[in-house]
């Protein structure tokens, strides 16, 4: 497992080193973006939809407080305890109280991201309590002892090879079987076993409805299904911003969910969930961590209109290129990287600078959160506190001195392209010339335009 | 204000001011003479304000924004006499054009810039071109140009915005236009990011430029001379046979 505090740079260039993987990784998710702009095409409007969605969470944030009472009164009414926690640390003590006074020993596990950023499996089985994921991308991860390096695609960076070989090693496959069927059967069988074993299930929320206390969980593989209705207590894990307030307006997300993530008209189970079933007990646990604080900051609230959909990721040439890990931090991406400031703020700050501010993330975005400009105002943010190297800090001082300053501007650049010409090679691309490891400089003529350079 | 002033060839012409990027100032001359040479063709008076000297992107992007203001105010300064400002390139426009604002500057102080192929395609209105060029070429879309100018429609979403630069470069004799596989992915330059992010710069990079490749371009063309600068020097570097110019150069007839 890596740590959690790595800058950007490094783990990309590492990823990068491997260059043949590195170039599957690229192509596989380029391959999902495509399927993407392909669904999105089937959608008359398109641009409106995403607009529609906007709308809808703008007016959900703005009323928040308001919309979390109502869902509470609503899910309550409908026979579920609702309960609340503000950091990780409650999150999961209150989960591990529940499963405790029910004498749960083992858990059935659907995915979900916001127990990924609670920490909460390494949690419960120092408690003594098995945890099983039960989306085939999750459970291969947790057999391979990492994180998801995707929200929706958890094991991207992984190849059938690979997974192969983890599965010979935890579920006993042949040697060498890399054919997806036979290994996606084999995790099947195994799951299976353990749903029927699991005294409880945990899962993530896709949609949570105000008006009627309604959870919405979207799977493709009916993981969160099993997991909701073979035990008798199910645990449904949420944000504070998953509300939408009305039951209609569910069209709108679920028309844009899967299409934005995966290419998909739909998800193949959109589950929805109104109180427990008879015999059973329904526990929803919404968690804040950050998201009210988010919510109070201008020029970032917009990030918690997120749904999840990890279309960022999938257009994101830096993303396509570093692999999840590299941005060591619960989601990554773009929208990873406008969501951990706010967090951890120190430990995460190479991450809104592993951009190159495309702003192809902002135009798939199916809610539109303007992602590149939020990433250029933490990069504010961040310089506004220190947090950028020294080097810089001092460039940007000299810089603004001398580009206020046409003269002097002007005697710069000349003793610039002078010293470039003058400097023997060996030296202007010495090791501290980061663009010149693996690029030429470009020749510099005698004279600017300005200074009167002509061809 | 000092400024270099050249005879426009028609009575009738627009004036506008030539903004040219700092690192085309300084690296490259011939593509904004290439830019005033096309503008002049076109019936524009021209007008190079020689106080100019950066939009502040460079430091923008990098978090500073109490830093950029006063650059910024000087560039306002520089072009506030001038209907039409013409910059041969999408991410200085859309610096000023869309990032001054953040900077809390007054609308009214902000120059009207144009970039280059916009300029031409949208005020200008050229629909004929005078020259020849006889060779593959693939266009290379700057991010900010397509994406916070709209110069093009962006593949990932949904709308009619014209291919400015494709329009302009079709008007020209014999030039073969190719079709890339990803039309309009980013080449990774992103300014410092091209430093920091060193690894993932240069790999995007080389993807681009092999994605010219087996669209058998014999030259990339761009608006914007930055993303050249870091694909050029990804080229030369490696040998490879695939060219750049900026496409000021090609509407101007040059030889790249």
């Amino acid at each position: 497992m890596s740590a959690r505090t790595e800058a950007h740079p490094p783990a990309a260039a590492r990823f990068l080193d491997d260059g043949a993987h590195a170039a599957w990784h690229d192509a596989a998710l380029w391959n999902v973006r495509d399927r993407r702009d392909k669904a999105a095409a089937s959608v008359p409007d398109w641009e409106r939809l995403r607009e529609q969605a906007t709308r809808i969470k703008q007016h959900t944030l703005a009323h928040l407080p308001d919309y979390l009472e109502q869902f509470e009164r609503a899910a309550r009414a409908a026979g579920a305890t609702v309960h609340w926690a503000k950091d990780p640390e409650e999150f999961r003590v209150l989960v591990h109280g529940l499963l405790k006074q029910h004498g749960v020993t083992s858990v059935a596990k659907s995915k979900s991201m916001l127990t990924e950023e609670c920490a909460l499996n390494p949690y419960l089985e120092a408690q003594g309590i098995e945890v099983v994921d039960t989306d085939l991308g999750e459970r291969v991860v947790q057999l391979n002892q990492e994180h998801p390096s995707h929200i929706v695609l958890p094991a991207i960076h992984l190849n059938k090879q690979q997974i192969g070989r983890i599965f010979e090693k935890n579920l006993g496959t042949a040697p060498g079987n890399d054919s997806a069927e036979e290994l996606t059967e084999a995790a099947r069988q195994d799951l299976r076993a353990r749903y029927l074993h699991a005294q409880a299930g945990i899962t993530g929320v896709n949609f949570a409805v105000a008006e009627t206390g309604t959870l919405v969980v979207c799977t493709n593989e009916a993981n969160a299904d099993l997991g909701m209705t073979v035990p008798k207590l199910h645990i449904a894990c949420m944000g504070l911003e998953k509300l939408v307030p009305r039951f209609e307006d569910l069209a709108v997300f679920t028309r844009l969910l899967a299409r934005s993530g995966t290419g998909q008209a739909i998800t193949a189970y959109t589950s929805h969930v109104t109180g427990p079933a008879p015999g059973s007990e329904l526990h929803i646990v919404l968690l804040d961590n950050g998201r009210s604080a988010l919510l109070a900051r201008d020029r970032f609230r917009n990030a918690l209109k997120c749904i999840r959909c990890g279309a960022c990721m999938n257009t994101c040439p830096v993303f396509r290129r570093s692999g999840g890990h590299s941005y060591n931090h619960v989601i990554p991406g773009p929208i990873g990287s406008v969501l951990a400031p706010n967090v951890a703020f120190e430990q995460t700050e190479t991450l809104p600078f592993a951009s190159s501010l495309c702003g192809s993330c902002t135009e798939v975005c199916p809610v539109k959160i303007d992602l590149h400009k939020q990433l250029l105002y933490w990069r504010e943010e961040l310089a506004k506190e220190g947090r950028v190297p020294l080097s810089k800090q001092l460039g940007a001082h000299v810089f603004t001195f001398v580009a206020t300053r046409p003269w002097l501007f002007k005697l710069g650049g000349r003793m610039m392209r002078l010293s470039l010409r003058i400097t023997p090679r060996a030296l202007v691309y010495g090791p501290w010339n980061a663009w010149g490891k693996r690029r030429e400089l470009p020749v510099p003529p005698k004279r600017s335009y300005l200074d009167g350079g002509r061809p | 204000m000092r400024a270099m002033t050249s005879a426009a060839p028609t009575t009738q012409s627009l004036r506008a001011a030539l903004m040219v990027p700092c690192y085309v100032d300084q690296f490259y001359p011939a593509v904004a003479d290439a830019a005033r040479r096309v503008l002049e063709r076109h019936g524009c008076e021209v007008v190079v304000p020689k106080q100019q000297t950066c939009c502040g992107q460079p430091m923008l992007n990098s978090g500073f924004a109490k830093e950029t203001l006063p650059v910024a105010k000087h560039c306002c300064k520089v072009f506030a006499d001038f209907e039409y400002v013409v910059c041969p390139s999408g991410s200085c426009t859309a610096m000023v054009r869309e990032h001054y604002r953040d900077l809390w500057l007054d609308d009214a102080k902000i120059p009207r810039v144009f970039e280059f192929c916009e300029f031409l395609h949208d005020v200008v209105g050229v629909r004929e071109m005078d020259v020849s060029f006889p060779h593959r070429v693939g266009i290379h879309q700057g991010c900010h140009g397509l994406r916070e100018l709209r110069l093009a429609q962006p593949s990932e979403s949904f709308g009619c915005a014209t291919d400015k630069t494709r329009a302009l470069l079709s008007l020209v004799r014999d030039i073969e236009l190719v079709n890339l596989d990803r039309p309009d992915e980013c080449c990774g330059f992103g300014g410092l990011f091209a430093v920091s992010e060193e690894a993932v710069s240069v790999g995007m990079g080389r993807d681009r430029v092999a994605c010219h490749e087996r669209a058998h371009a014999e030259i990339i063309a761009s608006g914007d001379m930055s993303c050249l600068m870091h694909l050029e020097g990804i080229i030369r570097r490696e040998h490879r046979a695939v060219r750049v110019a900026h496409v000021a150069q090609i509407l101007a007839g040059d030889r790249v």
